[in-house]
Order: C-alpha cells, then sequence, then structure tokens
C-alpha cells in the first residue's frame, strides 16, 4: 500500500461514485422489468417513472466517474463502458437493488428502503466538497423525495388494506430486512470519513429507521427487531441474482462488442 | 375478486403560474392522495404542470345538452356587454 | 325530442363538424361503434408495449434503454387517454379490459409478431409507430369530441416515438455489417405486417364507410396504406436497405407507388388467434392483471377504511 494518498482518495472517489452509479442502475433495471406488466396501468406508468429516475440518475453517476477514469488512465472510457463491460464482481451496488421483483409487495419494500436511504443520503451529499457529486445529488434528492413518498403511500396501504395485503408486505418486509444493514455500513473506499467528500453513512441510520418507524406505524406494520444482516454488495461480493441481470443487461454489448448503438 | 372498481377521477391542472386550471382527462385512482400521485405520474411527465386538482368524477355536475339553447342563446344579442359596442372618437386615450 | 328529429339534429351537427360530446344525444350505434374503435385502440397501445418492454433489460446503451422505458411508458399512456375517452360512452374500464381478457375484443395484430432482435425496436419505431401516426394525424379530428381530445395529446406525445425508431436504425445502418444486416432483417420481417396494420381493403372493410360517413375516419385503409408506402420508400433509401417487395416500383401515371400483393390470409390468420405471440400476449396481460388483484383490492380497502375514519373524525372540523 506505497501508492501516493492523493491516488488513493481519486480511487476511493471513483469507487464511491460507481457505488451510486451501480446502485442506482440495478435498482433501475429492476423496476422496468415492471413496465408493461403492472398492477394497474396507472402504477405501471408510475413505476417506470422511478425506473426512468433511476437510471437517469446512474447514468450522471457513470458520466462523472467515467470522467475520473479517464483523466486518470489517460484512456477514453464512457458510461457504457462502465455498465455494460464490467462483471458481477466489480459491481458495487447495495444487495437490496438486485433482489427480485417477485410482487408488488416485494418492489415497494425495495423501493421504499432504497429510496428512504437514497433521501437521508443525499440530504448529506450535497454538502460534499465534490462539487459535482453534490450537483447530481442535489438534482436526484427531488426525484428521490418523491420516491419515498410514493412509495410510503404504498407500505401504508398494504399494510392498512385487506388482510391478504398485509400478510404479503409483512413478508416482503421480513425478507427484505436482512439486506437493510449494509447501507450503514461504509466500505473501505468510505471509510476516511475526515475526507469531506464522502458522507459518514454511520451517521443516516437514525433518520431512516425513524422514517420506517413512522410509515410503518400509519401502516400498521411492526418493525422487525435486529438480526442478522446480509453484506458484500459494496465490495463486489453479490447474491446468485446479479449474474443473471448482467447476463441480460450485457449481452448485447459482449456479443457485438465495440460497435455504436 | 370483488367486483368493486378504483374509482374515476378527472384532472385539472395549472400549466404554469398565473394561469386557471385545466382540465386535462381523467384516470383511476383508489384514493384523493393516489389520484394526485396518478395525475403527477400520467400527465405532467412533459413538464406540462405546476399545481393538480382532481375531483372524483361523479362529484361534477353539468349543463344538460337539451338545454344548450336555453341557456346559452339568449347571450347571443347582448353585445353591449362587449366593450366594442360603445363608439368613441379615436383621439380618446387610456379607455 | 323524438328519434327523428333527435337524428337529424345529429347528422346535422356531423356535417358542420360540430364536434359530439358525452352527454349529446348519439345514435346507438355511433355508440357502438365509437366504443368497439376506441377500445380496440386502447387494447392495441397496451398490448403493443409487450413486443418493445421484451428488449428494455436488453437495451444496449443506457441512452437506449432510458428512451425505449420512455417511449413504453407512453404507450401505457395513450392507452390510458384512450380507456378514459372510451368510458365517456358509458363502459366502463373493467368491462373493456374483461373484453380483451376473454378474448372477446380485437387489438392491432402486429403486436402478434416477435421481436427478434435489437433491430426489431428500431422497426417498430420507424414502421409501426409510423403506421400508426398516420392512421392517428386525421382521428385528431374525429367527430367525437373525448376521442379527439385524446387523440391530440397522443400524437404530440408520438412523434418522438417515430423519430427515436429510425434512429436506432440509422445507427445499425451506419455501422458494422452485421449490425446492418440485422436492420435489414428487420426490415425484412416487419414491412408486411405493418403494411396490414392499415386494415384490410377498402372493398372488404365492414366498418369503413359508415365510419367515414360519421366522420370518425377521414381517410379509407387504401389511401393511408398508399401514402404509407410512398413515405417509407424514400426513408428506406435514406437508410440504404430494402423493402422485400419485387413488386415495388414508382408508378409516374398514379404519382404512388405501386406494391405488391398482401398475405391477406395471413392477416386474417393472425386476427383469428394464429399468429407467432398471440397467445403469449393474451396470457401476459391476463397474469398481470390477476397478479394486481390483491392490490387493486387492498388499495380500495384502505380507501374505504379511510373514508368511514374521516367521517367519524370530521365533526370537530
Amino acid at each position: 500500500m506505497d501508492s501516493k494518498p492523493t491516488n488513493n482518495a481519486q480511487n476511493d472517489l471513483v469507487d464511491f461514485t460507481l457505488f451510486f452509479a451501480d446502485s442506482s442502475l440495478i435498482m433501475g433495471h429492476r423496476l422496468s422489468e415492471w413496465t408493461g406488466h403492472g398492477p394497474m396501468l396507472e402504477q405501471d406508468i408510475a413505476i417506470t417513472n422511478i425506473a426512468l429516475d433511476l437510471i437517469g440518475q446512474a447514468r450522471n453517476f457513470y458520466q462523472y466517474a467515467a470522467e475520473l477514469i479517464t483523466n486518470q488512465k489517460d484512456k477514453k472510457i464512457t458510461e457504457d463502458d462502465l455498465a455494460y463491460l464490467r462483471d458481477a464482481h466489480e459491481f458495487k451496488n447495495l444487495l437490496i437493488t438486485e433482489l427480485p421483483n417477485e410482487d408488488w409487495a416485494k418492489t415497494i419494500g425495495k423501493v421504499f428502503f432504497f429510496s428512504t436511504w437514497q433521501f437521508y443520503f443525499y440530504q448529506k451529499l450535497i454538502y460534499s466538497s465534490d462539487k459535482q457529486l453534490a450537483a447530481i445529488a442535489e438534482k436526484s434528492l427531488k426525484e428521490v423525495t418523491y420516491h419515498v413518498k410514493w412509495s410510503s403511500d404504498w407500505i401504508i396501504r398494504l399494510g392498512d388494506g385487506t388482510e391478504e395485503s398485509k400478510k404479503t408486505i409483512e413478508k416482503a418486509i421480513e425478507d427484505l430486512w436482512p439486506y437493510t444493514g449494509e447501507m450503514f455500513v461504509p466500505a473501505d473506499f468510505e471509510a476516511d470519513v475526515k475526507n469531506s467528500v464522502f458522507v459518514d453513512v454511520s451517521s443516516i441510520k437514525n433518520d431512516w429507521l425513524e422514517k420506517v418507524n413512522s410509515v410503518f406505524k400509519e401502516g400498521t406494520l411492526a418493525v422487525p427487531g435486529e438480526s442478522w444482516m446480509q453484506s458484500g454488495g459494496k465490495n463486489g461480493i453479490h447474491t446468485e441474482h446479479l449474474g443473471y441481470i448482467l447476463a441480460e443487461m450485457q449481452f448485447m454489448q459482449r456479443a457485438y462488442p465495440g460497435l455504436e448503438w | 375478486m370483488s367486483n368493486q372498481s378504483e374509482p374515476l377521477w378527472e384532472v385539472f391542472i395549472r400549466s404554469k403560474q398565473g394561469l386557471d386550471h385545466k382540465h386535462v382527462g381523467s384516470l383511476h385512482a383508489a384514493d384523493a392522495k393516489m389520484a394526485i400521485e396518478n395525475a403527477r405520474d400520467v400527465y405532467t411527465r412533459r413538464m406540462e404542470g405546476v399545481s393538480i386538482w382532481v375531483v372524483e368524477s361523479k362529484y361534477i355536475h353539468a349543463t344538460n345538452p337539451d338545454e344548450t339553447e336555453s341557456l346559452f342563446d339568449p347571450a347571443n344579442d347582448k353585445v353591449y356587454r362587449h366593450p366594442t359596442f360603445y363608439d368613441l372618437p379615436d383621439e380618446l386615450k387610456y379607455m | 325530442m323524438d328519434e327523428a328529429k333527435e337524428l337529424e339534429r345529429f347528422d346535422d351537427k356531423i356535417e358542420q363538424e360540430i364536434r359530439i360530446e358525452p352527454k349529446d344525444w348519439m345514435p346507438d350505434d355511433y355508440r357502438k361503434m365509437l366504443i368497439r374503435q376506441i377500445s380496440q385502440h386502447a387494447h392495441s397501445e397496451i398490448v403493443g408495449m409487450l413486443p418493445e418492454a421484451n428488449w428494455i433489460t436488453r437495451a444496449p446503451s443506457l441512452r437506449r434503454k432510458a428512451t425505449l422505458l420512455a417511449k413504453v411508458q407512453d404507450e401505457a399512456g395513450h392507452g390510458l387517454y384512450l380507456y378514459c375517452a372510451a368510458e365517456t360512452l358509458n363502459i366502463s374500464r373493467e368491462e373493456m379490459v374483461d373484453q380483451l381478457l376473454s378474448g372477446r375484443a380485437k387489438y392491432s395484430s402486429i403486436f402478434n409478431y416477435p421481436t427478434l432482435s435489437w433491430a426489431d425496436i428500431g422497426a417498430i419505431g420507424w414502421l409501426v409507430d409510423g403506421a400508426a401516426i398516420m392512421n392517428q394525424v386525421p382521428l385528431c379530428r374525429a367527430s367525437y369530441g373525448p376521442y379527439a381530445r385524446a387523440m391530440v395529446r397522443i400524437c404530440k406525445e408520438e412523434s418522438f416515438h417515430q423519430r427515436q425508431g429510425y434512429e436506432i436504425l440509422l445507427t445499425l445502418c451506419r455501422g458494422s455489417e452485421e449490425q446492418k444486416a440485422m436492420a435489414q432483417d428487420a426490415l425484412n420481417r416487419w414491412w408486411w405486417p405493418s403494411l396490414m396494420m392499415f386494415g384490410p381493403n377498402d372493398d372488404a372493410s365492414s366498418h369503413t364507410a359508415q365510419s367515414m360517413k360519421w366522420k370518425i375516419k377521414r381517410f379509407s385503409n387504401d389511401e393511408l396504406r398508399q401514402k404509407f408506402v410512398d413515405v417509407c420508400k424514400e426513408q428506406a433509401d435514406i437508410l440504404g436497405i430494402t423493402i422485400p417487395d419485387p413488386d415495388l416500383k414508382w408508378n409516374e401515371e398514379s404519382g404512388h407507388y405501386d406494391f405488391g400483393k398482401i398475405n391477406w390470409d395471413e392477416f386474417w390468420n393472425v386476427i383469428k388467434g394464429n399468429g407467432p405471440c398471440n397467445k403469449e400476449r393474451l396470457q401476459a396481460r391476463i397474469e398481470s392483471h390477476e397478479e394486481g388483484a390483491w392490490v387493486r383490492e387492498a388499495a380500495l380497502a384502505y380507501a374505504e377504511k379511510k373514508k368511514k375514519s374521516e367521517l367519524v373524525g370530521s365533526p370537530s372540523n
């Protein structure tokens, strides 16, 4: 580990940016699987809006990462290189984003946990000393604010709707809960908390929990207790699902390398 | 499955500050909150609005087309309600 | 007023290009024809999402992924506007969806063809949306107000669809040999079904004459089809790919392109349910509807509960 500290900081910045890019892309990609299959026409449109917002956010982060890498390596790298030509172990997305949609409850649960985390994270990231990250966070924050509201409303509706919907959302929460832990554990690339570029992720856990508590309360749902938490996403150790997502998503770029589309 | 379905709502959008809300279409939603969110997602994807009203369609009362003549034709010959009816000299300013 | 007089007034309005509005008197057959046409149109938008959604998760770049998503989403919006327009004629969306899922209602047969390569997404945008626009622009002047207004909104949004499809093909045609071959293959498969989108020949179209008399439709199937062929030939030349029709040639006398015979046997078979994807498409719609049932019920149940608790709580206000 004798590389210069400036290089380390630069690498951390790239990884941190990719972490956001990957998380937004994989989440957006999963949500886009709903397009054409929503439980009602209006919600089909709504969830596609969220998918589009997330893919837009991912593109902003990828473009920034590509710019950083291009400067670093003196080799032209594009947003698509980063999204389509990295393998699963290089992806840094949160595990929760890659889990299958399964049903509306599971999907809503994913959107709610993830968006609420994004919301508090971006609220801090807008003060980052890295102007570019701060600008992306500011733009994304408006979108994410709506995602939180939309998914909160659905959590409440499903929780306090019918017996069946309550059971289904409870099951979804139970399944998803173990994937919420890693959101608040800093990865190596964000460990340097004194670095004013980053956000201390552990500091947003309480806000996140408070929001979850209040929404669950309104939805007459119980918040799960302490339990074992899965982790690994930020460090490139994923569930089996990511490989299949990438096989599908990257198919064209892999089958026909180096072409314009 | 229940045979109930989400009621129909009418959507009104203010396209920019200073303008009236205008009817743009309708949609289905279980409640007012959902209707507003749906209206946002369906009818403002291309920056069409800055404010939304929704009202459940069943609460809209309308004139009866059979009465169109008796209701609206009588206004036809009341041109004196329009400023152009009055003949004033061209030299007159600011009126 | 008696029926004969109402009819006379109705015909008079049609004649004078005065729009018919939901509460106005209208002949039963006019109402029925509109419901049939608008709901079919709505179903086509909704089923039409499926072949394109098939490529959302495989779109070759982030930009393409975003634009395809936005496009397929627009189609959901168009279906929604149209269902709402039909609902002003006293039929509920549920009834219409039920007609679709039970196989009683039709939708555009083009969506029963598969999307096999990325180039198909380009071909759909260019040809299928192109044909749709040609059909739809005159419908902005349809005699029924809510239908015409829905079509105005749809046409405004639709204009980016065809452009994005053509741009996809243009990129392929300017790319590698295999990309160009992909584009040609897509054109080969989508050309004839696109021509069929305009419906049967005028002499075989049972609804056209009445629909034109009522000024729902403004041009006949064959007129629109001819216009489409004329436009596409030149656009294909710019792409540098060949329309798969040996009989396609310029006719100096008519001022139009002549084109080969359409395989109507295939057309009627696809309509009857024998197209390559009829079963999958309908099955996909049925599954979404059935799997969404508990969600819709929950939303309604919650709304009911809230309404009741608001009533209980209201005296203090």
